[in-house]
């Protein structure tokens, strides 16, 4: 393993949380997604050292923990930008202009979806519906949810990003 | 104005908060069930008030907890479903964000009834709002002993877990869910055996959804027979029906069972955007097949829009106007199912993938003779014969598409163009 791996530690907080979620199911596995997305919180994204870290504290074969990993959208194998910006092109959203939404960011930001800009800062994503079909279409932004968003109110959300 | 069950005190100040739930009688149907009533009457009651699953198959919540064995050696667990996927769906949210104890009480009466003694809540990972609110109120009930080893001072012992999704679809099919709490990717898994008598953990498991178990203290407190007046002969009770796409006035009404579409669309959701002619509505998140405008007098419930060869599905309505074009529509559908396919099953694996191409084919003007025809041949192959039901709902909307809008994608492959293209959009992108 390399020295990157050593570096590789929960804070505190984390393990605290950890210990929790283990307490709240019959077997460790159970944990697993909810301990990918603490890694997450607290590495940023999924390398294979912090899979193969979260793997050991839970006594898995690193190979159940690639698995789970890579079955889920809501894990970033790659780094991302600082801010994630979700826009929804499922149908509700789609007939309310996402396609043209997700057009106009992706010009404005000059990435593409999946993308992350020169910056750092933002890592844009196309995804399917939120839940949130009556106020479409929707974008989400890290954990928080906008609603009947256009190009105007896109611009000022992305405004405060910066 | 029909009586409203879920959503009557929505608008009640802190209703999301234990204090503002019980200032309107919140846990009142607890607190009757475990003074007044044995777990077998609660099941009884439910039972008899023939409440439907709301999280798509309308399968009978009484008779499927009357699955769970009595005697086990092993736990029980409850599953509550709300992952809430199903695009055109947002219903649960209301529920968990605005009446989170409503979803609570109904899983503790839940529980007592069948004998099970942790409930987990697998919640999409998106919904980060509603998952801390949801948190916030179990927390309450674990402070005020309405949670925990002695529910309520009675002998009995309840552990319920927020437990958030990762992201896919597929975790709303009952199994597949099971699977994605025990730490694995979500693919289901073949059935029998039934959760049951082997779900979680290996151990008998209900799964039910939110909006289901958000009835049972209401079905509790005031009784099966009041329940079975309101809604459609075999149907009854409201449902949350959530409108979306080209209405004035998209957003989840609360209405009997049984209400027609053009009620939910034309009534309560504003009707369409001036100038604007109904085209098309998906009734029951995108899953369901489409109906045509000749169509919208049916009930939205469980029976008629299946005599429909339709779906009540999840209750989700997708309004279409004539500015929209259906190929475009399809594909966009067609990618959806292509994309959440498990990949476990070659038939939906392959199946909805090669749909997509071909309905994206047509779409952009590239359709080759025999197209349209290959496209509805292609999703009757991979219906009926695989381990879940996605393959099928993924078939649903190509059959029913091509079917009723056929001369559209015929166009689209003698034309090569969309005949709509020049048709201003109901609501231009932005
Ligand atoms: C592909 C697929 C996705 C599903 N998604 C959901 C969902 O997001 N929420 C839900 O409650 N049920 C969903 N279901 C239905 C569940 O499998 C199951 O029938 C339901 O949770 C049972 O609860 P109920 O009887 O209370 O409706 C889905 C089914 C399939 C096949
Ligand atoms: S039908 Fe599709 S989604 Fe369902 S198990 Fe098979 S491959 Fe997975
Ligand atoms: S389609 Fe975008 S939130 Fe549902």
């Amino acid at each position: 393993m390399s020295g990157e791996s050593n570096e590789i530690r929960f804070s505190q907080k984390a393990k605290d949380r950890l210990a929790w979620y283990l307490t709240r199911y019959p077997t460790r596995q159970a944990a697993l997604l909810p301990a990918l997305r603490l890694a997450q919180e607290e590495f940023g994204h999924l390398t294979h050292p912090v899979m193969d870290y979260v793997a050991g504290q839970l006594e898995l074969p690193p190979v159940t923990v690639y698995e789970a990993a890579t079955f889920y959208t809501m894990y970033h194998k790659k780094p991302v930008g600082e801010h994630c910006v979700y826009v929804c092109t499922n149908v509700t959203c789609f007939l309310k202009g996402a396609d043209q939404l997700l057009e106009y960011l992706s010009g404005k930001l000059g990435i593409r979806p999946g993308q992350a800009t020169a910056d750092g800062k933002i890592t844009l994503f196309s995804v399917e519906c939120l839940g949130n079909c009556d106020k479409a279409p929707t974008v989400q932004i890290d954990d928080d949810y906008h609603d009947c968003v256009t190009t105007e109110s896109a611009d000022r959300l992305l405004e405060k990003l910066r | 104005m029909p009586e409203l069950i879920l959503t009557k005190d929505l608008d009640v100040p802190d209703y999301h908060r234990l204090a503002g739930y019980r200032s309107r009688g919140g846990y009142g149907a607890l607190k009757k069930a475990l003074d007044e009533m044995t777990p077998a009457t609660v099941g009884a009651e439910v039972k008899k008030a023939s409440l439907r699953g709301r999280g798509g198959a309308g399968f009978p919540a009484g008779t499927k907890w009357g699955f769970i064995p009595a005697q086990t050696e092993k736990p029980k667990y409850l599953c509550v479903n709300a992952d809430e996927g199903e695009p055109g769906t947002f219903k649960d949210k209301v529920i968990m964000e605005r009446a989170p104890h409503m979803l609570i009480e109904g899983i503790i009466l839940s529980c007592w009834a069948v004998g099970i003694h942790h409930a987990y809540i697998y919640i999409r990972g998106e919904f980060v709002k509603a998952r801390k609110i949801l948190q916030a109120a179990v927390d309450e009930c674990y402070a005020e002993g309405i949670l925990g080893p002695k529910v309520m001072g009675k002998e009995f012992c309840l552990d319920v877990t927020v437990h958030a999704g990762a992201g896919a679809y597929i975790c709303g099919e009952e199994t597949g869910l099971i699977e994605s709490l025990e730490g694995k990717p979500g693919k289901p898994r073949i059935k029998p055996p039934f959760p049951a008598l082997v779900g979680l953990f290996g151990c008998s498991t209900v799964v039910n959804n939110v909006e289901t178990l958000a009835f049972v203290p209401h079905i509790i407190e005031r009784g099966a027979d009041w329940f079975l007046k309101i809604g459609s002969e075999r149907n009854p009770g409201t449902r949350l029906f959530g409108v979306s796409g080209c209405v004035v006035k998209p957003g989840v009404f609360e209405l009997p069972m049984g209400t027609t579409l053009r009620e939910i669309i034309y009534t309560h959701a504003g009707g369409l955007p001036e100038g604007r002619t109904l085209k098309g509505v998906i009734p029951g998140g995108v899953s369901a097949p489409i109906l045509t405008p000749d169509e919208i007098d049916t009930k939205a419930d469980f029976d008629s829009l299946a005599a429909k060869k339709s779906m009540a599905g999840s209750g989700g309505l997708i309004v279409i106007d004539d500015s929209v074009c259906m190929v475009r529509l399809l594909a966009r559908i067609a990618r959806f199912f292509a994309h959440e396919s498990c990949g476990q099953c070659t038939p939906c694996r392959e199946g909805t993938d090669w749909a997509f191409k071909v309905v994206s084919r047509i779409e952009r003007g590239e359709g080759q003779p025999g197209d349209v025809d290959k496209l509805a041949s292609i999703a009757t192959s991979f219906a009926g014969i695989t381990i879940c039901v996605l393959a099928d709902a993924a078939a649903g909307p190509i059959l029913s598409f091509v079917q009723k809008y056929r001369e559209e994608f015929d166009l689209h492959v003698t034309e090569k163009r969309c005949p709509l293209e020049n048709k201003a959009p109901s609501r231009p992108g932005p």
